[in-house]
């Protein structure tokens, strides 16, 4: 497998004839963890700082790689960029391939910004150098796998991700932390295992020739997508295989208990990057390998995800608010957020699926800097009980004032990153779905009635004794936030240059699947069968490249051209 | 020149972010300056862009600044649009929100957090701009919810004290309720129009479909009710009074308020376009609302509650006005109110200030000689929202009851009823506070069924108390004195629009100025109602709302002055505890609706979470019976080894005799 990548690496990929991909920059963000996790390795056991500042420095070198990856992005491009392709077992044809498109970028993006952050933000209270050297590989598996382009390698970085963050919640977790890892480890093992089992039987019905013998046999997602030997009764189930396994990564009602347990327990970082990057994998997964690959039974089946969605956004909220850990509290928010990603999917318009892309992203903002700020807490006050917490607000000002800014974006407030993403969802899915919108729309009130309740009883009021002697923020612990609210303003006032770029990939997928299944064409707004027809305005059916951006004003065409020219 | 109308939100929104990063640092009194410096910026720059407005085509002017949210066809921009009708708004909300800005340099004089209140301040004016100058629904709604926002920071402002952290929250939840509805007007007016922008959306409405329009509209209407704190979701507003008494007068009485009154105007079209029964919803809710909240306001005690209900009620003939297709009506009185609502509420912080935090109208009294200046300018607060001529409040109310009058009869009456009862609570509010003997040391008499103090938490006076909770008690002797200038001045100003803002729309001749002006908005000219009166009727219809009126102060002050009618008469317990709906409300969320949220969270520790352990707990069982099996012995081996092969010879069998 290494060696692949360092094939990758000095071969300098030949592959997809991008201009950008002569350096191989992606296998090099991803190997740059997994080097740091060897330095970690070489480090004296009792050198814990030293562990930590190489588990910096590594994590933040690939953090500088993926906004490299987001400045040289070609914002227009709905194909896959930076590809880089090595051969890693011929007699399968399974390959490295990794490149990624406008749905992929910024997850990877917000992965090489959440890790250094989540290394900086909390320190572990034993072994510090196992505890960095498992986050930096959780690092490099989060990495790989929002840009693998093989089904194989898909799946082998997707498991990846699981041993880490296993053993940072069982060793390094609070109270009941090895119940709470376990099932974790369980039921996403649970899942995986059926996704394998997907694979490998797509893999074989989907190739040329006889599906007795592996000739032929291919697990590189491109040709898999091509092909379109396997039938549509195969492809439902090997749709629910892969379904089950993001189901419980996302995680979609009812398959979510593990997830407040994990993070209730998890030590700070590893709350952070599961609320922040690994929550995505199941959402991620549902638009790469679900709808991408399974057109039709994603059509078939987005009812039933759409309903499961919205039932998680309202149930979510509701047991959110009776929670009285804060983290557990946060753990079912992101169940309703998540809800939001899934019903924007699974909505298949284009204002819900780049919504929820959106949303994945916001959602790994504002939760992560939730989780951030709750590891402060917890370092001064050594609880996540609301019930032994009260009026922080006057004793530590700017803490209050940081979390009310991040707890209005999670709550959706226009102006702030989150609204944009949920709006846009409940928009497109209106456009498909309009009773399951209207009430999505209730997890907007319920979001407000669990933050603020929490809010209030934690932060106003007059403080108590324990709480008088709570320092507010340092100085070093501001600047850990200062990049998150910034991201949170500034998504929230000028998100367009995020939606630009993931809107053409978002605009390929629902041109792929419209291809796929005749008769079904994405729905969009209304406008010119209800009214008398008025200009060329709208989503016009099949194609719809150019057309599609052509919006009332100068201003919105001319930019429609300019993605068609790929500026 | 219209070009910089940007200028009018981006100041209070650079005020805001100095004081966000500097205001600790600049301090009291120059956070303050600096944030009222802002606002007055802003008021002139709306002066001089209203001047440019009156030669543009249409008076209408576009700007977008740049793309918000692009994303497919969905494409909406950070754009304003300059019309007469978003042109008075900022005019009356920019020019009222500088004079309570320079009143709250004096009011929150010595507060802890100063730079903080006027940090939100200023991050209010700015919401509450783009929520008028927004050239969209989304840019409407942002600043909806940010001026929704800043009430939540506003309200539970002294947050230490439980009552108003709880007040905040409950506003804000309140607020989301009907800002659902919003959410989902826009969901259903993209799918229709396949854009947000009123100047695309507005010209098309009349060929939508009646249904989805009335859908729109009534959807829209639902965030009115929660934002405009109309029936059902008013219960919020009375309870925001435990924000500081600047923010009472500012948000909950002048402007954010109205923005419902003010998004019913701006899409007029589609209720034109909808069934004729949203006109009797939005005027049936306004009418119902108005007389309510008017009985509620007999019977309170504090200062500000009775003003808090008050703006309920005079909100409520707003609706009426829109709901009878009265729009200019609507806004008429919309700017008539900010002016006297802002000036009684200012007064009665000036009250409450000179009386040491007292805001217990039982424990007033003989006031008018202590507080010259604050009584002078009450009174023709009083006079104007009780509606006798020729103050400003007697022309608006006047004009919404004739366009009542048109839509039907019973309106007209309930309307004037409502102009009756209001005349009564403020008259008793005036003889309270200033007149007759003083009580300022008076125990609070605790057996007056209808006076009786309450101690439920949503009902006893949560205000200042924690401003000043400690020195309230020190003070045994309260020497009530005038305020200093930073507060009478706006107190005077105010008090001169107050008395003369109403003659820019006189029904007679060509003195509809307001109305003429209006004209050019949308289509609302077109979608209002025409009146069928004479000037003759209009002058009878006057004679009989200055005759309501007179008898309403005449009788408050037979009750309250003279003793001759009995106070219980309208000091009734049911309207004290205002209808008991609010208490309904909260023992309702308390009850069933909180028990339902356990319920479910019951649920998911039980039964899904159940499941889980269940079946780990069986695969445990089973490894545990499965364990038996591998026992060592060769024998027992070989004895499954055999039964698996006829097992397999048997499945072998029953596929070749199915063949």
């Amino acid at each position: 497998m290494i060696a692949a990548v360092l094939h990758t690496v000095l071969a300098s990929g030949d592959a997809a004839g991008h201009a950008a991909s002569s350096f191989p920059i992606l296998p090099v963000t991803i190997l740059l963890p997994v080097l740091g996790v060897f330095a970690i390795l070489a480090v004296p056991s009792e050198r814990g700082d030293l562990a930590r500042l190489v588990a910096l420095i590594a994590t933040s070198a690939a953090g500088v790689m993926t906004f490299v990856v987001l400045a040289q992005f070609a914002t227009g491009d709905a194909g896959f960029q930076f590809v880089s392709e090595a051969t890693w077992i011929a007699a399968l044809d399974i390959k490295f391939i990794v490149g990624v498109d406008g749905i992929s970028l910024f997850l990877f993006v917000l992965t090489g910004l959440l890790f250094p952050i989540s290394v900086l933000a909390a320190k572990p209270d034993h072994d510090p150098k196992g505890y960095y050297a498992w986050l930096t590989l959780l690092m490099a598996g989060c990495l790989g796998v929002f840009v693998a382009l093989d089904l194989f390698l898909f799946f082998m970085f997707f498991e990846i991700t699981l041993i880490p963050l296993y053993m940072l919640i069982g060793k390094w977790g609070h109270g009941r932390r090895v119940y709470a890892a376990t099932k974790f480890f369980i039921f996403t093992m649970g899942g995986s295992a059926l996704m394998l089992v997907s694979i490998i039987a797509l893999a074989y019905l989907a190739k040329a020739g006889d599906a007795s013998t592996i000739a032929n046999i291919s697990f590189d997602l491109q040709k898999v997508v091509a092909s379109d030997a396997v039938s549509q009764g195969a492809a439902r189930w090997i749709f629910a295989g892969f379904a089950i396994a993001f189901m419980v990564k996302t995680p979609v009602f009812p398959f979510h208990t593990w997830l407040p347990d994990a993070h209730t327990e998890a030590p700070t970082a590893g709350s952070v990057d599961l609320a922040g990057i690994l929550l995505k994998l199941g959402t991620y997964g549902f638009l790469r390998y679900g709808l991408y690959l399974f057109p039709e039974a994603s059509i078939t089946f987005a009812p039933v995800m759409v309903v499961l969605g919205t039932i998680g956004i309202v149930y979510g909220g509701i047991v959110a608010a009776m929670q009285r850990n804060l983290k557990r509290l946060v753990a079912y928010s992101s169940v309703a957020h998540m809800g939001f990603a899934v019903v924007g999917l699974f909505a298949l318009t284009s204002e819900g699926l780049t919504g929820s892309v959106l949303q994945m992203v916001n959602h790994g903002i504002t939760t992560g800097a939730l989780f951030i700020l709750l590891g402060f807490l917890y370092k001064r006050r050594h609880t996540y009980e609301i019930d032994q917490l009260k009026g922080m607000q006057k004793v530590a000002p700017v803490f209050a004032g940081v979390f009310t800014v991040v707890m209005l974006a999670s709550i959706g407030l226009p102006g702030l990153n989150g609204f944009v993403g949920e709006f846009l969802v409940l928009v497109g899915t209106y456009l498909a779905y309009p009773a399951v919108a209207i009430v999505a729309g209730f997890g907007v009130i319920i979001a407000a009635l669990y933050l603020l309740w929490a809010y209030q009883r934690t932060f106003h009021g007059e403080p108590d004794d324990a709480t008088k002697a709570m320092p507010d923020l340092r100085g070093s612990e501001k600047l850990i936030m200062v990049p998150l609210i910034g991201l949170i303003v500034f998504l929230g006032i000028y998100p367009k240059p995020v939606i630009e770029r993931i809107e053409p990939s978002i605009d390929r997928v629902i041109e792929h699947v419209e291809a796929e299944v005749p008769g079904w064409s994405s729905p969009t707004s209304e406008r010119g069968s209800q009214l008398a027809p008025v200009e060329g305005h709208g989503h016009d059916g099949e194609g719809g490249e150019g057309a599609t951006h052509a919006a009332d004003t100068e201003d919105h065409s001319s930019e429609g051209e300019s993605q068609e020219t790929g500026e | 020149m219209l070009d910089a109308i940007w200028l009018v939100p981006a100041l209070p929104l650079v005020g805001f972010l100095v004081l966000v990063f500097l205001g600790k640092r600049i301090g009291e009194p120059l956070s303050g300056w600096l944030a009222t410096a802002m606002v007055f910026g802003s008021f002139v720059v709306s002066v001089l862009m209203g001047l440019s407005l009156l030669d543009a085509p249409d008076h209408t002017f576009e700007l977008s600044l740049f793309s918000w949210i692009p994303a497919g066809d969905f494409q909406v921009d950070i754009g304003f649009l300059l019309d007469p009708l978003s042109m008075t708004m900022i005019l009356f909300v920019t020019g009222i929100a500088s004079l309570i800005h320079l009143y709250s340099i004096g009011y929150m004089h010595g507060d802890d957090r100063f730079p903080t209140f006027f940090t939100y301040l200023n991050l209010f004016v700015f919401s509450m701009l783009m929520l008028i100058l927004g050239n969209n629904l989304l840019v409407t709604f942002l600043g909806w919810e940010g001026v929704g926002a800043c009430s939540y920071f506003l309200i539970s402002f002294w947050f230490t004290k439980d009552a108003n952290a709880s007040a905040g929250k409950k506003a804000f939840v309140a607020n989301r309720v009907g800002d659902w509805g919003f959410m989902i007007a826009m969901f259903a007016t993209f799918l229709a129009f396949g854009s947000l922008n009123y100047t695309t959306v507005l010209p098309e409405a009349p060929g939508l479909a009646i249904g989805v329009a009335t859908f729109i509209a009534v959807m829209l209407f639902v965030g009115a009710v929660g934002k405009s704190a109309q029936i059902p979701l008013f219960i919020w507003l009375p309870d925001a009074m435990a924000g500081p008494t600047p923010v009472s007068a500012l948000i909950h009485a002048a402007t954010m308020v109205t923005a419902g009154v003010y998004l019913m105007t701006r899409v007029n079209p589609l209720i034109a376009a909808s069934y004729e029964w949203v006109t009797w919803l939005i005027a049936g809710i306004g009418a119902l609302t108005l007389l309510v909240a008017a009985t509620i306001g007999l019977a309170q005690t504090d200062i500000k509650k009775v003003l808090a209900y008050s703006t309920v009620s005079q909100l409520g003939y707003m609706f009426l006005a829109v709901g009878s297709g009265g729009y200019a009506a609507a806004v008429f009185h919309m700017v008539t109110h900010a002016f006297f609502k802002a000036l009684l509420f200012l007064g009665a912080g000036s009250v409450i200030h000179g009386m040491h935090d007292e805001q217990d109208m039982r424990r007033m009294g003989a006031l008018r000689k202590l507080m010259p200046i604050t009584f002078g300018t009450y009174v023709i607060g009083w006079l104007a929202i009780s509606g006798l001529p020729p103050f400003s409040g007697f022309w608006s109310k006047d004009e919404i009851l004739t366009y009542a009058l048109n839509k039907s009869p019973v309106l007209y009456a309930v309307g004037l009823l409502g102009a009756l009862l209001t005349a009564v609570y403020m008259g008793r509010q005036v003889f309270l506070v200033f007149y007759g003997e003083p009580r300022w040391n008076d125990p609070i008499p605790e057996d007056a069924p209808a006076t009786a103090h309450t101690d439920d938490a949503d009902d006893a006076p949560v205000d200042e108390a924690a401003h000043a909770a400690d020195a309230h008690d020190e003070h045994a002797e309260v020497h009530p004195h005038e305020s200093s200038w930073l507060m009478t001045l706006p107190l005077i100003i105010l008090a001169i629009g107050a008395a003369l803002i109403g003659f820019i729309n006189i029904p007679f001749g060509d003195l509809d100025f307001l109305t003429r002006w209006l004209e050019d908005v949308d289509d609302l000219h077109a979608n209002e109602a025409h009146l069928p009166y004479s000037s003759a009727t209009i002058l009878l219809l006057i004679i009989v709302s200055t005759v309501v009126a007179s008898l309403g102060l005449a009788l408050a002050w037979l009750t309250w002055i003279k003793g001759v009618l009995p106070r219980s008469l309208w000091e009734r317990r049911f309207f004290l505890k205002a209808w008991y709906y609010d208490e309904l409300v909260t023992r309702f969320m308390g009850g069933p609706g909180r028990a339902l949220f356990e319920a479910i969270a019951w649920f998911d520790r039980t039964v899904i979470d159940g499941v889980v352990n269940g079946v780990g707990a069986g695969a445990q069982l089973a490894g545990r019976g499965l364990r038996r099996v591998q026992n060592g012995y060769v024998r027992s081996y070989a004895l499954l080894i055999t039964i698996g092969a006829i097992l397999v010879i048997a499945f072998m069998f029953t596929r070749l005799l199915v063949r």
